[in-house]
């Protein structure tokens, strides 16, 4: 296509002079076929640049079939439906440990808390279920959520928070405590249903997919190490006494209650404890980047039922 | 006598730091850290333990030990300045990295 264009712009260039003194000259010939010589290297040089621009640009759908079929691969004996159960859907040791530990599930405490929380009324009247569709039934596989009106990813948390805002409370710690009982009574009521997340037609969406994606892959802290270093292709593989969770579904658990907290988390505090594991300082607990990554992974993992709240070592 | 004494005399001079740190030369090192740790910050790329060599730079500038606060203040910049360094190459090379 790029020489044939050329072709005809350098007959065009070359005819357009035929009347001229210089026309059958060879100096003439000379300098058309330098002309398109140039011509064609600077067309090439922008159809290369173009076609690398849209290699890098993201096909949110396209990189969550390629990122799933990695995990289906590499796991081929895994239910698609397990792997929101992390390191116990892939090590048969610490699953046997995990079914015992669930006869007494170590959240159960947080959730008690979370439900009677969540039908305590606010002091104007209302109630966290007059900020959510369905009154926040079965909505936790939803989140996080491109809010058009701010141009950001809000994370369930954030919207937990921007409800008791809005209704004259104040927020609340978006790691522990309360929020993430909150959270794991929301979990409760999405348990079986696979992760929905959507990007809406909005560059701006598209550009926080992007920078979520941007985040997992890229490697920080003293130890150079990024998200995929150790929940891609190292998954289910030991680092010291822990078994790397799997990317896909890793959230699909949160929030946890994490034996080496001895107390319940929400994904951000994972997150959080993730960056301090690579020699990272952590960002704040609602950084925009923190956002934009379980953006990303959530959507990585749709269709990955949700089984929150969870336990981990 | 007058030999060992000179040899003593000569001994504890060169026991002594080739280089000892001033006050005023330990508090620019300090200060550059910091400004340094401030850059990596803004560019959410600092590191822990930028933070912790920041941190013993400061006690030891506090209990006037010159030399070593220089010396961790020091370790501070030269991790500071590799964190913004390695964000910066993270910009584009993350891309390797993509499970296609």
């Amino acid at each position: 296509m790029v020489p044939r264009n050329l072709k005809s712009a350098f007959y065009l260039v070359g005819e357009a002079r035929p009347g001229s003194a210089a026309a059958p000259g060879r100096a003439w010939r000379h300098w058309c076929s330098r002309s398109a010589i140039a011509l064609n290297l600077v067309c090439t040089l922008l159809l290369v640049s173009a076609a690398a621009k849209a290699a890098d640009k993201s096909e949110p759908e396209t990189d969550r079939k390629a990122f799933q079929a990695f995990f289906f691969a590499k796991f081929p004996h895994v239910a698609k439906d397990d792997f929101g159960n992390g390191p116990y859907a892939v090590n048969e040791a610490m699953r046997k440990q995990w079914k015992e530990i669930m006869e007494f599930p170590p959240y159960e405490i947080a959730l008690d808390e979370g439900h009677a929380e969540w039908e305590k009324p606010f002091a104007n009247g209302k109630h966290y279920a007059d900020c959510f569709d369905n009154k926040g039934e079965g909505v936790r596989q939803t989140y996080p959520r491109f809010v058009a009106e701010t141009g950001q990813v809000e994370t369930l948390e954030g919207a937990i928070n921007r409800c008791r805002v809005e209704n004259g409370e104040k927020p609340l710690d978006p790691m522990t405590g309360t929020m993430a009982s909150l959270t794991a009574a929301m979990a409760e009521s999405s348990r079986g249903k696979p992760f929905a997340i959507t990007i809406p037609d909005d560059p701006r969406a598209l550009a926080a997919y992007e920078r979520g994606k941007e985040f997992f892959y890229s490697r920080k802290g003293q130890l150079g190490v990024s998200c995929a270093s150790c929940h891609m292709s190292p998954a289910g593989e030991r680092m010291r006494g822990d078994i790397l969770a799997p990317a896909l579904g890793i959230l699909a658990a949160m929030p946890i209650y994490r034996s080496d907290w001895g107390s319940m988390g929400t994904s951000i505090r994972r997150i959080s404890t993730c960056s301090s594991q690579t020699r990272a300082l952590p960002l704040k607990a609602d950084d925009e980047d923190y956002r934009n990554l379980e953006y990303f992974l959530s959507y990585m993992s749709n269709g990955i039922p949700i089984v929150g709240p969870g336990t981990r070592p | 006598m007058i030999r060992a004494i000179i040899l003593a005399a000569g001994l504890a001079f060169l026991s002594q730091p080739a280089f000892a740190a001033t006050q005023a030369e330990a508090e620019a090192a300090l200060a550059a850290a910091q400004a340094a740790e401030s850059e990596a910050i803004a560019a959410k790329a600092a590191w822990t333990s930028t933070e912790t060599a920041l941190s013993n730079a400061r006690k030891a500038f506090a209990a006037a030990k010159w030399d070593e606060a220089k010396a961790a203040a020091d370790e501070a910049t030269a991790q500071a300045k590799l964190s913004v360094e390695q964000s910066n190459e993270q910009k584009t090379v993350w891309r390797n990295a993509v499970i296609r």
